[in-house]
């Protein structure tokens, strides 16, 4: 299985578009880049935009572009779905369900509505329990007291991100972090600060999706394989999980090691969700990168930059180049497999992508090849 | 200002609520296999049974992390910033979010007691940190 070609809108603010417009320039420019006729796709997958949750949205998309699906659908495992997505994608193709299959996502809090992301949690708001960013905080406070995390870590993290966007065109936010910078940044659900949290963006992202023969005889210039793919997922609440500094992570890195016959040695440059710095903790510590509660130590170290021994989300990712959930960073994937990322990692073969979800809750694993 | 973010009570959660205006934090334990949760629910997430009674707690928990909100996401909360939510897990085993009395949390797993007190004139649990 291969992701054929990528596409994407310009990332931040699209006043005055909806998400269909949105998710219909990604699929144009995303069927562009395969160099394949609208005609070929008979498999459509979509994320719900998360600020605006709509009945049938993907059948609203597929109408928009003329499209009659063998499959589709709305995904709901918020920043996880783009990666799960693919790789429902990839069994459907391999069942004989469908043959060539698009995965979108399209959302415009920037210029709409970003209420999602900071409602009360049921009837412990009483407590002023609000946000997507307190549950994060709740497992940075345990990782940090458990394991002496240091907030110059976290902003090791958001340095690391900022400086690789402020070199990508692209990114929304292109202004380089010194650790000044990021120490004076005002606390928000502390111990988060405003530089441990992503930006808020318009936008949209596309991929193509279908077998490498298919490819082939499409005539696809720049496929790149899908090696493996494992998702993940834990309880709603984060303060029902038995143990907060172990993610679901670990389940579906371990699935998509195993479908690859590959350990985390083998990884030359990686996507690591960042919706919180603290996230990409979890995550390097859960994938096996580093030993849990060592994290903080490792990219401290220098670990993710450029030349580091796993350089992270090269773009920018969700702290610099779009604050949009997930699908962007397979994309950058697919650029370093091609050669073609504005910080290329030199000689990369392989890179590993992770997409997450809620506070942690749902998780999906993806390594690309070339 | 805002109205208060008051809760949603249902038939399953007016017992809890009820309890807690009389002084009492109660959760809810299975009787067919004895695992014991909060917050309610209709059938037990072990062994999905409807079988269930109200117990009361003893009011000893520990702290199992926290945040101190710098910006308040509700009006209501806005002349209460910083203030700090936590999660408690109770020693009979139930987890809920809750909040820490001045001095305010200091450490993981410190020992914590219950002293329910009034918000916005309803009772809610909260909870004081305690010398070991
Ligand atoms: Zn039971």
């Amino acid at each position: 299985m291969v992701i054929a070609g990528i596409g994407q809108t310009e990332y931040g603010r699209h006043p005055g578009r909806d998400t269909l417009s949105l998710n219909v320039e990604a699929c144009r420019k995303a069927l562009s880049d395969a160099g394949i006729a609208k005609c070929a796709v008979d498999g459509l997958l979509v994320k719900v935009p998360t600020s605006r949750y709509e009945a049938m949205y993907g059948q609203k998309l597929a109408e928009a572009m003329r499209l009659q699906p063998r499959v589709g659908g709305v995904w709901d495992q918020g920043g996880a779905a783009p990666i799960s997505m693919i790789s429902f994608a990839c069994m459907a193709i391999e069942a004989g369900q469908c043959e060539v299959a698009i995965v979108a996502l399209a959302d415009n809090p920037k210029t709409g509505t970003r209420q999602a992301y900071e409602k009360g949690w049921g009837d412990d708001a009483v407590h002023g329990w609000f946000g997507v960013a307190a549950g994060y905080g709740m497992i940075l406070q345990r990782h940090m007291q458990a394991y002496g995390t240091r907030p110059e870590q976290l902003g090791a993290i958001a340095i690391a991100c900022r400086n690789n966007g402020a070199r990508n065109p692209h990114a929304q936010l292109r202004k380089p972090l010194t650790m000044d910078d990021y120490m004076a940044s005002p606390m928000i659900v502390e111990p988060l600060r405003r530089d441990d949290i992503c930006l808020v963006s318009d936008g949209a992202s596309a991929v193509v999706v279908m077998r490498e023969d298919r490819a082939r005889q499409l005539g696809v210039a720049t496929p790149v394989p899908i090696l493996g793919y494992g998702q993940a997922h834990t309880s709603w609440d984060v303060a029902l999980r038995p143990d907060l500094t172990s993610t679901a992570a670990r389940q579906s890195a371990k699935t998509a090691f195993a479908m690859a016959g590959l350990a985390p040695a083998d990884i030359d440059v990686a996507q690591i969700y960042d919706c919180y710095t603290v996230a990409v903790l979890m995550t390097l510590e859960d994938y096996g990168f580093c030993a849990k509660g060592q994290s903080g130590r490792f990219v401290e170290a220098g670990g993710i930059e450029l030349g580091g021994t796993l350089p992270i989300n090269t773009s920018g990712g969700l702290l610099s180049e779009t604050g949009l959930p997930g699908l962007q960073m397979v994309i950058e994937g697919v650029r370093q497999m091609r050669g073609s990322s504005c910080n290329q990692v030199a000689d990369a073969r392989r890179c590993l992508v992770s997409n997450q979800g809620g506070m942690m809750t749902t998780h999906a694993t993806m390594i690309l090849g070339r | 200002m805002a109205d208060f973010p008051a809760p949603e009570r249902t038939p399953l959660t007016e017992p809890y609520w009820a309890a807690l205006q009389e002084g009492r934090l109660t959760f809810q334990r299975c009787q067919q296999c004895r695992h014991a949760w909060l917050p309610p629910r209709g059938e037990c997430p072990e062994c999905l049974e409807a079988d269930w009674a109200w117990e009361q707690a003893s009011g000893a928990g520990r702290l199992v992390s926290w945040v101190i909100y710098h910006r308040a996401f509700h009006d209501w909360f806005r002349d209460l910033v910083p203030y700090n939510v936590a999660i408690v897990e109770l020693e009979e085993g139930p987890r809920l979010i809750s909040s820490v009395l001045p001095p305010g949390p200091a450490r993981i797993d410190q020992k914590l007691a219950l002293e329910i007190g009034a918000v916005a004139g309803m009772n809610v649990p909260r909870f004081r940190c305690i010398a070991e």
